[in-house]
């Protein structure tokens, strides 16, 4: 698998992605993170400036890892389908995955693994109910290709896609809970309206989820 | 010139360093090989039970300490290296065994750190080993001498370290045995490591690693000059058996591929066959050539005790099983490096330290680098090697304070 954060083009150093801060502003400050498909490190060096996490992260590309070392970051080459098994329970506060759920193979084991290294876990995902996505297929007639699903069907490595509401049935199997939840539009920013889930699955082009463990809530 | 005078060295160090003496031939010269001789009173006492004094250790440095002793790099060499980590080897002219990442504007930086690399106790370039004289005996020790550990291996170094007067090092590097003893480094002295690359290596020999270990040895002792150990006495060295286990340990080092790109079924300075047992291949001629080149610079029987070394290594059995627990709570900032077809040492070795050190809570990167060279791939050129290492440094230097470049001496 890829992870797409990796495929994307960086972002200037002083204006971070805007996905990756609505994501750090869910950390508590001086968290032990493990951010996983962490690409050439971007959040986890945002992490580290704003919020003084103890951060850590895994990466599959080499060159990726490389860029991670350089930059004094800890992070270890992976892979989120077979690597997350190595690391023990409630080693972390918080493990991230940034745009990399749906090209993993086993998305419902990866999302488990996290809510067991980690109490927390924050998902952001590209959502496949929005409604551009939504017209392409039926207007169309063919797989949609947008700005976060750049790519074709046959070169994608995006081979789970789920909307918002797939995803929140599947939180719901895992018996964890949604703590905090933000629909993002075109540009990345969280959509400012309270809305009910089907409004955000349809104007919501990306989600971000804050996931607490199953069990005792705090 | 006197150690003290050498390193500065508080009086906090005098007392250890009147039972030891640093001899230093006449010859003079940067090149001059170090040695420092730990007196009986200060024995290096093994696992094995075993009892090593006088101890000497022979050891380079490279580059400068700094005032604060806080850029000290300790390089831990592999199975048949030596203390020449740069620089001109003094037995065979060659450059030393790390030339590609050691030496000013490499890596291993000689402009920002103080570098040392030592003689593993056991060996045969100056540190006390199975050729040394056994105070006992009046004679080489041979077998007599104690089966030293990589434990062993690393106390040795640390005395060696405290008699430079260092508390703390900047960094603990090598690969291969030289990768076991930087884990032993931050298994045994946590505190006094701040940073540590494994390379190459493994936290335990498997039963393979043992099985091509165990095929070198049994071709020394086949040697009739062997002698039980005792061919010094009686003047006569067992090359045959030594070169044999050079050949077949040779082959490990390098990938299918790296023989394959290297060598194929060229055939040596012929056109064809001679339906003979001449070295016919090319392959054939190179691992003789090998095999010849090596015992010109290593003893047989130290041959014998490194390779042991590396059998007995299993840091976990040292920890309840548990190699997590080898490095609970370690502040020690680790770079672990693997390579793509290195089958000695293959990387899932080098994720199970990941694993155990991610269990652990330290503080870890990990890469596997993507090279067709074999084990030996950490001893070349390896442009993605090279970068990895300067980046985990230089980000390392930058949480140790070390200015950027140069030092404060």
């Amino acid at each position: 698998m890829n992870f797409t954060t990796a495929e994307e083009p960086a972002p200037p150093r002083d204006q971070p992605r805007l996905d990756l801060a609505v994501i750090a502003e869910m950390v508590a400050p001086g968290a032990r993170v493990l951010d996983v498909g962490c690409g050439d490190g971007s959040l986890l060096q945002l992490l580290a400036q704003k919020k003084g996490v103890d951060g850590r992260g895994v990466e599959l590309s080499q060159r990726g890892v490389n860029e991670c070392v350089a930059k004094g970051l800890s992070v270890i080459q992976g892979d989120a389908d077979t690597d997350l098994s190595d690391y023990p329970d409630d080693g972390f506060d918080y493990v991230i995955l940034s745009q990399t759920l749906q090209a993993t193979r086993r998305p419902r084991a990866a999302l488990a693994n996290m809510l067991r290294i980690g109490r927390r876990a924050i998902v952001s995902f590209p959502n496949f109910g929005y409604w551009r996505v939504r017209a392409q297929l039926a207007l169309t007639g063919r797989m949609p290709v947008t700005g976060h699903l750049a790519a074709h069907w046959h070169d994608t490595p995006n081979i789970h896609l789920c909307t918002i509401r797939d995803f929140v049935e599947l939180v719901d199997e895992l018996g964890a809970h949604i703590e905090r939840g933000a629909a993002l539009d075109r540009a990345g920013a969280p959509i400012r309206f309270n809305a009910p889930w089907w409004v955000w699955n349809l104007f919501g082009e990306q989600a971000v989820f804050l996931l607490e463990r199953g069990g005792k809530r705090t | 010139m006197l150690p003290n005078e050498l390193f500065g060295i508080s009086n906090a160090w005098e007392d250890r360093l009147s039972i030891v003496s640093e001899t230093r031939p006449v010859q003079g010269g940067a090149s001059a090989p170090k040695t420092v001789v730990f007196e009986p009173a200060r024995p290096l006492l093994t696992d094995g039970g075993g009892r090593i004094a006088p101890l000497a250790i022979a050891y380079e440095t490279y580059g400068t300490l700094n005032a604060e002793r806080s850029n000290a790099i300790l390089l831990c060499h592999a199975l048949t290296g030596d203390q020449y980590a740069a620089g001109v080897h003094p037995v065979t002219g060659k450059p030393g065994w790390w030339e590609a990442m050691v030496g000013p504007g490499k890596p291993f930086d000689t402009d920002r750190y103080f570098l040392i690399c030592s003689n593993v106790v056991g060996g045969c370039m100056g540190t006390t080993g199975p050729s040394s004289i056994n105070p006992a005996s009046g004679k080489p020790y041979g077998l007599d001498f104690p089966v030293v550990t990589i434990r062993d291996m690393v106390r040795a170094q640390a005395m060696l370290i405290d008699h430079l007067g260092i508390e703390t090092l900047f960094c603990v590097a090598g690969g291969s045995m030289g990768g076991m003893q930087v884990l032993q480094w931050a298994a045994s002295y946590p505190k006094r490591v701040f940073s540590a690359m494994p390379i190459a290596t493994a936290a335990k020999h498997s039963a393979q690693n043992i099985a091509l270990h165990e095929v070198g040895r049994q071709a020394v002792m086949a040697d009739p000059d062997w002698r039980s150990g005792r061919y010094q006495e009686q003047g006569v060295r067992p090359e045959k058996g030594l070169a044999v286990a050079r050949m077949s340990a040779h082959i490990t080092y390098l990938s299918e591929a790296a023989l394959q790109r290297k060598f194929g079924r060229k055939l040596q300075d012929r056109s064809a066959p001679t339906f003979s047992f001449d070295a016919d291949f090319q392959v054939e001629n190179y691992l003789r050539y090998q095999g010849l080149a090596f015992v010109e610079r290593f003893d047989a029987n130290s041959y014998l005790f490194v390779t042991r070394a590396c059998d007995y290594f299993d840091l976990a059995a040292d920890y309840g099983g548990s190699l997590a627990m080898a490095f609970k709570d370690i502040r020690t900032r680790f770079c672990v490096v693997s390579f793509t077809s290195d089958w000695l040492y293959p990387t899932t070795d080098s994720r199970a330290i990941v694993h155990a050190l991610n269990a652990g809570g330290a503080s870890v990167s990990f890469v596997e680098i993507e090279s067709d060279k074999g084990h030996d791939a950490f001893l070349l050129h390896e442009p993605m090697f090279i970068a990895t290492t300067r980046g985990f440094l230089d980000s390392a230097a930058a949480a140790r304070g070390l200015a950027p470049h140069g030092n404060s001496k």
